[in-house]
């Protein structure tokens, strides 16, 4: 794990994955991760409503260092590139997936983390 | 009798296409589909379909716990997000397949772009124009006349003329009036690649084909399928690159970079340069061989000092879009700076007299516009129109890079306002609150526009 300080990730929710949407999602959970990349704390947050600019808020008031996401909008992207805030998206995987992932600090845009994704409609 | 591969024909249909089996998961797509999202075939099978597709309604669905039964024959308006950060409007029509015994195997979802001009009635109901391009000068009115006859026609066109006379506009018009036009429109600047890095923007790459090329490419060609691709300064194209797309236009098949397998691409070519590449041709510098295939149809763009009559009809156009854009009553221009407008020369023609407007509206707060609202060096060059050469000679025009006519009379508003923000973010020491404090502006305005303008800070 190359991660020099604890990094704090959120990830948008669609079941047990990533959202396929960052706009649409209304469940995401927040990861405090230490420098070795285990995980310190989980929090689930149940949103009022689908929105991506509350997200881009939230992002910001939580100190998050890394959001991990399937589709986001440019402008979405950019603002949270610009506030500091790594953005990995098109991602599509399982939250377990994706933390295994970061833990080897080897998640890229893009990314299809396949044997984990579940079954969907 | 010939077989025809199953695949070739999904490829050959104008929509995208998208078959799912019972749970959701994807069992194939075309590459329309493919072209539109961002995502090869290869790396979709098998994953979930609203993770491929990612359209808000499938997104709410899944969501909500419904199961696709509910989208059955169903066909509604849509957006989803590609896989470069777009969110485009679509139409998802969803059918049953079932096998020859009627059981049920999956859905069929069909899925048209609906992004783009609204339609091209639309967009040929302006009063004195084509698209959106417009004039009332004869020499206009002649382009005007030939535009629907070369639309649709499905041979190349070249289209010539100065820089700043709107021959982008008329390309993606020509399309737009098109049977082309439900297709994509994709344009490349064949002057702002280098060589290789051009070569596999237009042919696409296999993985492997070079350092870098860490997956499949299907480039411009393939991705403008059953539409046209736009090759804007074909006269800076290479001349290696050149012989490449010679053999494109005589077989239509493209060859990607490291592949020995060819794709057929339904694709019209419409090219454009400010060149005079009849010259260029004879100095040896562009394949006489691809100028005669290119120039099939040929359209001169005349410069704004051939057009008579059009330059207070264009004054006039650009400054009622731009005072609505920008919430600016402003309800035309006083006599004296009309004056001065007619009598200048416009030398980035109809680009430069878009930004001389645009200056304007920024400028002027009362309800004409007068003289001080004007550009200083309208009035440091008083060079009349009349007095000026018809156009600049070919030999002159060939030699000279793209927008260098703008260069050194124009400093667009958008050059003002970036310039700015530049200075004020120097003098707030990259603090950007107090940066928005010295433009006026607030802080989101000033976020909004370091990203239009590209400023790095």
């Amino acid at each position: 794990m190359a991660h020099l300080k604890p990094i704090k990730v959120l990830i948008p929710l669609l079941n047990d994955s990533v959202a396929p949407r960052f706009d649409l999602a209304t469940d995401v959970v927040l990861v405090r991760l230490d420098a070795e990349g285990v995980p310190l704390e989980r929090k689930l947050l149940i949103l009022p409503q689908a929105s991506a600019e509350r997200l881009c808020q939230l992002v910001i008031a939580e100190a998050v260092t890394i959001v991990v996401c399937g589709g986001i909008e440019a402008e979405h992207f950019d603002y949270l590139t610009w506030k500091q805030v790594r953005v990995i998206d098109n991602v599509i995987g399982s939250v377990g997936s994706v933390l295994a992932r970061l833990k080897l600090n080897q998640l890229e845009c893009g990314d299809i983390l396949r044997e984990q994704t579940d079954a969907d409609g | 009798m010939k077989r025809i591969d199953p695949a070739a024909l999904l490829d050959a249909v104008a929509f995208g296409l998208l078959a799912v089996d019972s749970q959701g998961r994807v069992l194939a797509l075309n590459e329309r589909l493919a072209t539109l999202i961002g995502m090869s075939a290869d790396a979709a099978v098998g994953l979930p379909c609203v993770q491929v597709l990612r359209n808000r309604c499938g997104v709410q669905r899944c969501g909500a716990g419904e199961s696709l039964e509910s989208e059955e024959n169903t066909s509604r308006t849509d957006d989803l997000i590609t896989r470069d950060r777009r969110r485009i409007p679509v139409r998802i029509s969803v059918s049953l397949l079932a096998d020859p015994g009627g059981t049920r195997i999956g859905y069929l979802k069909t899925i048209e772009d609906l992004s783009g001009p609204e339609s091209a009635d639309q967009l040929l109901s302006t009063s004195y124009g084509f698209g959106s391009v417009i004039g009332r000068s004869p020499r206009m009115q002649r382009l005007f006349a030939m535009l629907p006859v070369v639309a649709q026609s499905d041979a190349s066109v070249l289209i010539t003329g100065e820089t700043g006379t709107g021959k982008d506009l008329l390309a993606e018009a020509i399309h737009q009036a098109s049977d082309r036009a439900k297709g994509p429109f994709v344009k490349i600047n064949c002057g702002a690649l280098p060589a290789t890095l051009l070569e596999s923007e237009l042919f696409g790459h296999k993985k492997g084909a070079f350092t870098g090329a860490v997956e499949d490419r299907p480039g411009r060609f393939r991705m403008a399928h059953q539409g046209t691709l736009y090759l804007t300064e074909i006269g800076d194209l290479p001349l290696a690159l050149q012989v490449k797309l010679l053999t494109f236009l005589d077989d239509k098949i493209v060859y990607p970079l490291g592949s020995t397998v060819g794709h057929p691409a339904d694709v019209r070519v419409v090219a454009a340069t400010h060149r005079d590449l009849g010259e260029m041709v004879r100095r040896g510098r562009f394949r006489e061989d691809l100028f005669y295939r290119l120039n099939v149809l040929r359209l001169e763009v005349p410069s704004l000092r051939e057009r008579e009559g059009d330059i207070p009809l264009l004054l006039d156009y650009f400054l009622k879009r731009l005072s609505a854009e920008l919430g600016r009553p402003i309800e035309g221009f006083a006599p004296r700076s009309l004056k001065i407008l007619l009598d200048y020369h416009y030398p980035g023609n109809v680009r430069e007299l878009k930004n001389i407007a645009e200056y304007c509206v920024h400028l002027c707060q009362e309800k004409r516009v007068q003289p001080a609202h004007l550009p200083a060096y309208l009035m440091e060059k008083p060079v009349s129109r009349q007095r000026t050469a018809p156009s600049l000679p070919a030999a002159a025009a060939a030699s000279r890079p793209a927008g260098a006519e703008n260069q050194t009379v124009i400093e667009a508003w958008s050059d003002i306002e970036a310039r700015l923000i530049r200075e004020a973010l120097v003098k707030a020491r990259g603090h950007r609150g107090r940066a928005a404090q010295i433009v006026g502006c607030a802080r989101s305005t000033l976020w909004r526009k370091i990203k239009q303008y590209g400023i790095e800070v």
